[in-house]
Order: structure tokens, then sequence, then C-alpha cells
């Protein structure tokens, strides 16, 4: 497995860059993958990638688009909770670039 | 034919099947219980019209309070409470399983239905795809 060197520490990724142990996340490593997907952080991307984790923490998964969309909206308002507003944060996807960033696996029935 | 035709009609864009995907298995020590999950929740992405059913040692999947730390797996039973945001909501389990496990609803991680095994029957029966683990 690839590893990565973030402010001093390594860490371990998959072949597709996805960071391989869910507790090594910390927001230095948040910054590197983010930077590694051209991903600018502000406050919205924060927003979603902290929910991602919470989601995670719930459920044990990452939850396919569809879900997310559904579940922001419920969370963050229907404002936040739609397609377009998440590609415009994440233009590659946000389940499959926001859980990245987020440091986890990649969402289960990602299609 | 004409059964596949109202299918149609029904999906709007697609084919929209009664899918029913049936637990049997302890959720640890083979993969079926973890490999079930992931399909039924691929199959909801699908936008299919998805039922699970936990009968036998299946029940066990649904139980409350599951620590995996001792054997170093991944405890996903929490997953089955994401179950609600991917629209399955038809959980069933079979009446005699628990009863024979010492279960009752209050044991599980999630709201079911309980049928008796002809209601699970005729359950079956109404389904386009069964799929057993």
């Amino acid at each position: 497995m690839p590893m990565v060197e973030v402010a001093g520490k390594s860490f371990e990724v998959d072949e597709e860059g996805y960071l391989t142990n869910l507790n090594d996340w910390n927001q230095d490593i948040a910054e590197y993958l983010a930077k590694e997907e051209k991903v600018e952080m502000t406050e919205n991307h924060w927003d979603v990638v902290n929910f991602l984790r919470e989601y995670y923490d719930e459920y044990q998964i990452a939850p396919a688009v569809r879900v997310l969309t559904k579940a922001v909206a419920k969370k963050l308002g229907p404002e936040k909770g739609n397609n377009k507003y998440l590609y415009e944060l994440f233009p590659y996807g946000p389940a499959k670039q926001a859980c990245k960033i987020a440091g986890l696996p990649k969402p289960t029935g990602c299609i | 034919m004409s059964d596949m035709m109202d299918d149609m009609e029904e999906g709007g864009e697609g084919v929209v099947k009664k899918f029913m995907f049936v637990n049997r298995k302890a959720p640890h020590g083979t993969i079926y219980a973890l490999e079930g999950l992931e399909v039924a929740l691929i199959s909801a992405a699908f936008d299919q019209d998805v039922s699970m059913v936990f009968v036998d040692d299946g029940v066990y999947e649904l139980i409350k309070g599951v620590n995996t730390k001792g054997i170093e797996v991944k405890d996903f039973s929490k997953t089955y409470r994401a179950l609600e945001g991917y629209d399955i909501e038809k959980l069933y389990v079979e009446k005699a399983s628990m009863d024979a496990r010492g279960l009752t609803q209050d044991d599980l991680i999630v709201d079911v239905i309980a049928l008796d095994s002809a209601e699970m029957a005729n359950l079956m029966a109404e389904q386009d795809v069964v799929i057993s683990y």
C-alpha cells in the first residue's frame, strides 16, 4: 500500500488514494486529500465532510449520493441538500470526493 | 410478458421488480450477512422494491449491543439502521426463529414485522426475485 506524508507523519492510502485507516484522519490529512482532489476547502465543504463522518460513525457506511443528498437536506436544509449545490462543492461526485476527503471508504453502491 | 409491461408502466423510467433478500446466517463467521446487506443497499440505489427477511440464525444479524472487538471484524449491525434512508423499510423476521432463540423485538436494532411461516410463504410467493443467503 502507498504511503503519504502529511505534517511529518506518514499514512497509508489505497491505490485510489483513499485513507486506509479511518482513525488516522485529522484536519491536516483532509486538507491534503482535498488538495489531491483539487478542491479548495471552505466552510461549506467542511459542513459536508463533517456530516459524512457523523453519518459513518452512526451507520458504519458511506452513503450513496441519493441518500447523502436526502440526509444533507434534512440536516443542513434543502438549499444545501440538492445535487447542484453538492456537485458545485465536489465536482467529481459528492459521495466519492467528499468521502475521500473525510477519510471514509468508497461509498457502497457507488456506480 | 404482460407482467413485464405492467412493471414498465409502473416504474416510469425502468423496470421495478420486487426483490426479497432472505438472510439465514449469523452475522459473523461467514461473509454472507455483510455481502447480503451490501447487495440490498446497491439494489435500492437502482430504485427497486426491496424487502429483507431474517430467518433462522439470520435474526442474529439484527441484534442490539454487538461488540466485535474480540473477533477483530467490523461491526456492521448499525448499518441496518441506515436501510430506512435507502428506502428499504420492509424488514421481516420469522416468529419461530425469534422464539427459538429467546429473542423479542426489543432485542433488535431496527423495527421489524414478525410473520409466522405461512405469512412468510405468502410474502415470498408475491416476489419477482428471491435471493437467499
